[in-house]
């Protein structure tokens, strides 16, 4: 059985999905919602690289290094922003984190 | 061929049930651990697409800086992850519901859709590499001279994401004596010495 497009896409489908489901699931967990963005990311990067190699197009996969880069920034802010509201606060429980406003 | 399908089936099952750990286990270390897994197998797939260069950079990059970000953060947090657990069962008919909602739809999507023939020839000019080179060599070959300002752009992020990251992170201790070259170079003479003149037999 030959292997398309909507095999790729479909599994990048599944990954995005277990993404959302689990920032609903561990609400309470900072550090696992950002490691579900990174799968959700991950998916957005399996798409363009299938739709870059099924249409013979390099310009994907130059979104998806583009996307790679903009991913690492990401982690590293927010895990530093983490860092930070850790040493002030001693927790890292989402429901605090409304007090940072203002 | 069959060996090809084999293997996408073997990277994509795993993919997906290291991914679906990640979101699923108690410890936090057992999460970054799977989502290390779960880079690993889409860069075998990748691979399986045709795009070295992206796997490679997929693992060094997500799993030597990202993933290990992660697991330095989670181990350095003294953190009480049970505390965290709490509602999880709670949340979990919504998420639930949300999650099987969105991927119906969107396998719906996936499946309910063709790429037409002409399309891929009619509407645009596929962006193609040198005929014949690497993957890696195609790819700088337009990173270099299509997107070289993008390219930039890129570099900048990385440069503010840096210097934010240490802007943040990065605190003034009390009480550490550091080296400063400043008052160390405008330091002068008639600061730090003077001649006495000292009697024979008396010192100072």
């Amino acid at each position: 059985m030959e292997i398309g497009l909507a095999h790729y896409l479909t599994v990048s489908a599944i990954l995005l999905t277990l993404g959302i489901f689990g920032i609903f699931l561990n609400r309470k967990n900072v550090i696992v919602i950002l490691m579900s963005v990174e799968l959700m990311l991950l998916a957005v990067n399996i798409n363009l690289v299938a739709f870059s190699s099924f249409m013979g197009d390099l310009a994907g996969q130059v979104f998806a290094l583009f996307i790679l880069t903009v991913a690492a920034g990401e982690a590293a802010i927010g895990l530093a922003i983490l860092v930070v509201y850790f040493r002030n606060r001693g927790s890292i429980a989402v429901e605090d984190i409304h007090h940072m406003k203002g | 061929m069959i060996v090809a399908t084999l293997a996408f089936y073997l990277f994509a099952a795993i993919t997906v049930a290291s991914a679906f750990m990640v979101i699923a286990s108690k410890n936090p270390v057992h999460s970054v651990l799977f989502l290390i897994l779960a880079f690993f197998n889409s860069a075998a797939l990748f691979v399986l697409l045709g795009a070295e260069f992206l796997a490679m950079i997929l693992v060094v990059v997500y799993v030597g800086a990202v993933a290990v970000l992660f697991l330095f953060v989670v181990m350095m947090l003294d953190i009480n992850f049970t505390a965290l657990r709490q509602g999880f069962l709670q949340y979990l008919p919504i998420g639930g519901l949300i999650g099987i909602i969105l991927l119906i739809e969107l396998l719906l999507v996936v499946g309910g859709w063709t790429l037409a023939p002409e399309a891929v020839t009619a509407g645009f000019e596929p962006v193609k590499g040198v005929a014949g080179a690497t993957n890696t060599e195609q790819i700088g070959s337009i990173l270099y001279t299509n997107y070289v300002y993008l390219f930039q752009a890129a570099g900048m992020i990385l440069l503010v994401a840096m210097i934010g990251a240490i802007v943040l992170t990065h605190r003034q201790r009390p009480g550490v004596r550091k080296q400063v070259i400043a008052d160390q170079v405008y330091r002068r003479p008639e600061d730090s010495m003077a001649v006495r003149k000292v009697e024979p037999g008396q010192g100072i």
